[in-house]
């Protein structure tokens, strides 16, 4: 194997600081009162006299509710309300499907919410739950996925707005007359994003005043979305709906859009207006209602020269959708720009089934398509004889192959690089090689891509507090991610203050305006408007305000962020061991090495890349979504059953980045690190496993069963 | 969740009559599998009585240098028993393979003989299942059944037993100790769980309100030398997919003493007799161990997602064998 150039510097625990504050690995300000229980999440708010929701869900797959007996459950001491269909309010709006919740008795899905009791404990809400009697006129349904499901569709565009389908060249013609081609089929099982603390509110409606008003505690990634859609559909004026959501533990995409029990718990508060409503889904229930990963079927094609340069390239993707609403995951977006090739097509297929609606999940397209896309450049590279690495290196394209536009910052190569030296990766050894007592031991590699995301519409507000303290409001979310802590550092630095004067409020829309906190676009969107509403600040108070000085701004222009095509990049190694015996898979060491711009926060920041890694693993082992079709639900709808990794199953992760700053998507000149973590680590053990047994496993996860022989 | 009366027992006599007297009360160990089952309405007893904190909480050594463990012990604590850990540390490394810290600090020694099947259907109360409501059907045998039975299963039932304890108590002949209205008797591990048959809702052979009060183990030597090898989706806090419990003596090349047991495999914790007959006053060699593997597999009957159990087991009980003979220094 060759590889030449000096690697570039590398950033590790705490890289050089930017500013006095950005740049360095602050403790999380927030952590204390996390760790001593005292952080208070949405259903712990305090609330007076407060009523306790359970949900009735479906138990058929698809048809009509034709009766419910609540008689013994509304006899019970205790329940306040049984709401179904029959006694619903209406709702104003009902074009969104999985909004439209108790507008009528059909059933799109087996689990969806077909009422609830409201009790004034959540045992007899329980309890009350059991007792009601609901039949149903039962359907035929359909929730298997199917490469030759004659009903699949291609949607208008795939999920983030991309064009469902690209066709660049002759590429059937590369195909045919390239030295090597690989043709495989690879899929990912459905997944469910299971962050720890459940999907949780408190809803109350106040009609004292002249106007009703809706005031949810919520657990989510973006406060506003939630008010104005909650606003929307009950037919409220935006400005009468507040969103408070302090403390997130976890969303992953999950809580990135409000879902139906948002707009039940809200249905439930209006009917019982001026009572505190409290709704936390229990664990089972996240698996029907709290969006998921749809499972994926993926053909890849490439077909090189004999020295591994890309000729041709298609990657088609089949994914499902529930008949209520569309999710299109953007599965082989990926492989319009990862590599170069001559010709190229992608595609997405869809078929809409009687399914719960899938939705986002930490890196929606880029996890599945890197997992199919990367797999096949592992088969590419053993078809040519060419090292893994290299294949990828030689592949490089010069600008974006889809736009042509220049890359801001393209450091795969350097990645690649890196993570090799990191890793030992000159010791991998040819197929099934090595071995270690029981053990069989192989080294893999993938690639990392994530885009470059900003969105538009954030508002920052700066205002002096006296004494040398200021506020600054924002109506984010820190998800667990420590973005509140690496906000404040932006803060801190753009007034020129120290961080204990700078007072950040998140996670509430009577602050600012805030994008959602997704598609790791958080620091990019909302730290830019932080730095332009202190920049604004000090052009019109200066130095030294007077007390009450206040200023607003949303961020500014960055027309050049256009003229580019940017992405982060990254690399990552994988040591697997296979018990010879059983099948029984080990990551005793992975590395990664990621390319994302700026890094705000060391600390932070590699919690995320570590926790993206995890993640991935947790792809390329565990997870998977296992549904009965006959009854058409998930049946291991638990964490027993449901496995990701424990800590025994993590050992050794070696996180680093390349130090850089891209100053053409903004002027932080970050490009996000939430979710690139997870893409390409399926891949690279996948790659590994082969490695080490000679045994290609392309539908994931990869259990013992797989390699037990 | 059905509401329920709860209630601590005095003692072992006071229990079974506050239960015996009454179909649908419990006996409440640590409560990490019957609490489970009350939230998700598979088990709705209308009283519990909780039998946790009795004095049946102790690991005692008998005359004869076997043991007596009290049906209250916890996990975590018969795990860690310097006695356990000497002279049975397949019992030991059992317990660890089970469950969580947090889950073994909590459950009982009658508790983990007693938890039901993680048949998933089992747990789910909006399908059938013969064993959770008799007659209903079951959905497993041509459903998702990857974690099921491949041995002694019935056309009503493919469910394993979960535990890991149970496997090694099976593979070292321990006697369970039980208090009913008419008195006391004693089950020898292999009848306490039952096999399916057309009676699948019965796990074991308990007569309704009858207590655990202990299980005994006599003394073993050859059992120093003993290990269990749980084969798991994960590293950690994963139930088995099979598991092998072996006590091994080899003396000049030659088994003297072999024990074999099953997990994963079963509605009971299975005793590889006929691995063990195919062995005994053998050659310990690893293709005679593997044969003995293959001759007890003979029998299974895979279901449509688990054939690999077969291999897998077979590879299992080979390794475990293999690693027995490696610890005690000779070869194989
Ligand atoms: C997430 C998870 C993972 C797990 N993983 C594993 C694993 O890998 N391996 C494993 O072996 N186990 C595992 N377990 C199961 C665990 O070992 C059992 O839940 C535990 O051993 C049960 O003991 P307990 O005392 O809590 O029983 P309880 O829940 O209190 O009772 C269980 C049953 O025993 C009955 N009972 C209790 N005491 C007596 C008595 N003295 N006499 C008669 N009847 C009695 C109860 O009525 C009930 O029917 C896991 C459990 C969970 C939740
Ligand atoms: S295998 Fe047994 S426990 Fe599982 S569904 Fe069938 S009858 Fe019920």
């Amino acid at each position: 194997m060759t590889l030449t150039g000096t690697p570039p510097a590398v950033g590790t625990a705490v890289g050089p600081a930017v500013g006095p504050a950005v740049g360095r690995g602050v403790r999380r300000l927030d952590g204390r009162v996390k760790v001593r229980g005292m952080a208070r999440y949405a259903f712990e708010q305090l609330a007076e006299s407060p009523a306790y929701l359970h949900l009735l869900q479906s138990t058929v797959a698809r048809g009509r509710v034709s009766d419910v007996d609540a008689s013994e459950a509304e006899a019970l001491e205790g329940v306040l309300l049984v709401l179904t269909h029959l006694n619903s309010p209406k709702l104003a709006d009902t074009s969104d499907g999985e909004y439209t919740v108790l507008q009528s008795p059909g059933v799109a899905f087996r689990g969806q919410i077909v009422g609830c009791v409201v009790a004034t404990s959540p045992e007899v809400a329980r309890h009350g739950a059991e007792l009601v009697r609901i039949r149903y006129d039962e359907h035929p349904h359909d929730t298997r996925l199917r490469e030759d499901d004659p009903d699949l569709y291609a949607p208008d565009e795939v999920n983030a707005s991309f064009p469902t389908d690209t066709d660049e060249g002759p590429v059937e013609e590369a195909l045919r007359s390239s030295a090597v081609v690989v043709d495989q089929r690879y899929s990912t099982p459905m997944e469910h994003n299971n962050p720890m603390e459940p999907h949780s509110c408190i809803a109350t409606w106040d009609e004292s005043q002249e106007r009703p008003t809706l005031t949810v505690y919520d657990s989510t990634q973006g406060a506003h979305g939630v008010a104005s859609t909650l606003a929307k559909v009950l037919g409220l004026a935006q400005q009468d709906v507040r969103v408070i959501s302090p403390y997130v533990g976890g969303g992953f995409g999950s809580k990135g859009l409000p879902h139906a029990h948002n707009v039940l718990v809200a249905l439930a508060a209006r009917t019982l207006p001026g009572r505190p409503v409290k709704l936390a889904l229990t664990r089972q229930q996240m698996f029907f209602l709290a969006g998921y990963r749809t499972p994926t079927l993926q053909r890849v094609r490439i077909g090189a020269d004999a020295d591994g340069r890309i000729t041709g390239l298609v990657h088609e993707a089949v994914e499902q959708t529930s008949r209520i609403k569309e999710f299109a995951e953007q599965t082989t977006v990926v492989s319009r720009n990862m590599y170069a090739a001559r010709a190229r097509r992608t595609s997405h297929r869809l078929a809409a089934l009687d399914v719960p609606v899938p939705s986002w999940m930490r890196a929606p397209g880029e996890a599945p398509g890197m997992y199919g896309l990367e797999h096949a450049m592992d088969e590419l590279a053993e078809a040519c004889g060419l090292d893994p690495v290299e294949l990828r290196i030689r592949n490089d394209p010069p600008a974006d192959p889809e736009t042509g536009k220049p890359w801001s910052g393209r450091h795969l190569v350097e990645c690649l690089r890196v993570g090799a030296e990191r890793f030992g990766w000159s010791r991998r050894g040819p197929t099934g090689s090595r071995r270690d007592g029981d053990w069989l031991v192989g080294f893999g590699v993938a690639s990392s891509t994530y885009p470059g995301n900003v969105m538009p519409g954030s508002v920052a507000r700066v205002r002096y507090g006296g004494r040398g303290h200021y506020a600054v409001h924002i109506g984010a979310a820190d998800i667990g991610t420590g973005s509140w802590t690496a906000l404040n550092q932006v803060a801190a630095d753009a007034l020129g203050l120290a961080m204990n004067r700078v007072h950040l409020e998140i996670g509430d829309t009577a602050l600012p305006m805030a994008t959602v906190e997704g598609g790791s676009s958080g620091m990019a969107s909302h730290g830019s408007a932080i730095l332009e509403a202190c920049r604004r600040f000090r052009e019109e108070h200066g130095e030294s305000p007077e007390p009450g000085a206040t200023t607003e701004s949303a961020a500014a222009e960055h027309p050049e962020a256009k003229e580019y095509a940017t992405h982060s990049y990254g690399a990552q190694f994988v040591e697997v061991r296979v018990d010879a015996d059983t099948g029984e898979v080990r990551v005793p060491r992975m590395v990664g090495v990621f390319s994302c711009g700026r890094i705000v926060n060391p600390r932070t920041a590699r919690s995320q890349f570590r926790g993206g890694m995890v993640w991935g693993l947790s792809m390329a082992l565990f997870e998977h979504s296992i549904v009965d079709h006959r009854f058409g639900h998930v049946m291991n709808h638990d964490l027993a059953d449901y496995h990701v990794p424990t800590n025994a199953d993590v050992v050794d992760i070696d996180v680093s980045w390349l130090d850089e700053t891209d100053l053409h998507l903004n002027p932080l000149g970050v490009r996000g690190i939430g979710e690139i973590g997870i893409t390409g680590t399926a891949a690279a053990v996948a790659s590994a496993v082969h490695n080490a047994t000679g045994i290609r496993v392309r539908d994931l996860p990869i259990t013992p069963d797989t390699l037990v022989r | 969740m059905r509401p329920f009366t709860y209630e601590r027992a005095l003692d072992p006599a006071d229990a079974v009559a506050r239960v015996a007297a009454h179909p649908d009360a419990a006996y409440l160990g640590g409560g990490t599998n019957l609490v489970d089952h009350l939230r998700l309405g598979v088990a709705a007893p209308g009283r519990l009585v909780d039998v946790s904190r009795l004095a049946l909480d102790r690991v005692e050594s008998r005359d004869d240098g076997g043991l007596r463990i009290g049906a209250a012990v916890r996990n975590s604590d018969l795990a860690a028993h310097p006695s356990v850990r000497h002279d049975f540390p397949v019992l030991s490394q059992a317990l660890l393979a089970g469950a969580s810290g947090q889950i073994r600090n909590m459950a009982t020694t009658a508790g983990n003989l007693l938890q039901r099947t993680r048949c998933r259907y089992f747990q789910d109360v909006t399908t059938p299942c013969n064993k959770r409501e008799p007659g209903s059907g079951c959905p497993a045998v041509e459903g998702r059944n990857r974690t099921l039975a491949i041995l002694g299963a019935s056309e009503h039932c493919v469910a394993t037993h979960p535990s890991d304890m149970a496997v090694a108590l099976a593979a070292l002949d321990a006697d369970v100790v039980v208090l009913g209205p008419s008195g006391e008797r004693r089950i020898p591990m292999a009848d306490l769980h039952r096999l399916p048959g057309d009676e699948p809702a019965r796990d074991t052979t308990l007569d309704p309100g009858e207590l655990i009060t202990a299980v005994e183990l006599a003394p073993l030597p050859a059992a120093r030398r003993s290990a269990y090898r749980k084969v798991r989706d994960r590293a950690s806090y994963a139930f088995a997919l099979v598991s092998v419990a072996a006590v091994l003596e080899v003396e000049d090349g030659v088994v003297r003493e072999v024990r074999i047991a099953l997990g994963g495999v079963a509605h009971k914790p299975w005793r590889a007799t006929r691995a063990e007959e195919a062995l005994r006053g053998r050659e310990a060699t690893a293709e005679g161990f593997r044969a003995a593997a293959e001759a007890e597999l003979g029998a299974a009957r895979p279901l449509s997602e688990n054939a690999f159990k077969v291999p897998m087991a077979r590879n299992a009980i080979t390794a475990t064998l293999r690693g027995l003979v490696r610890a005690a220094g000779e070869r194989a």
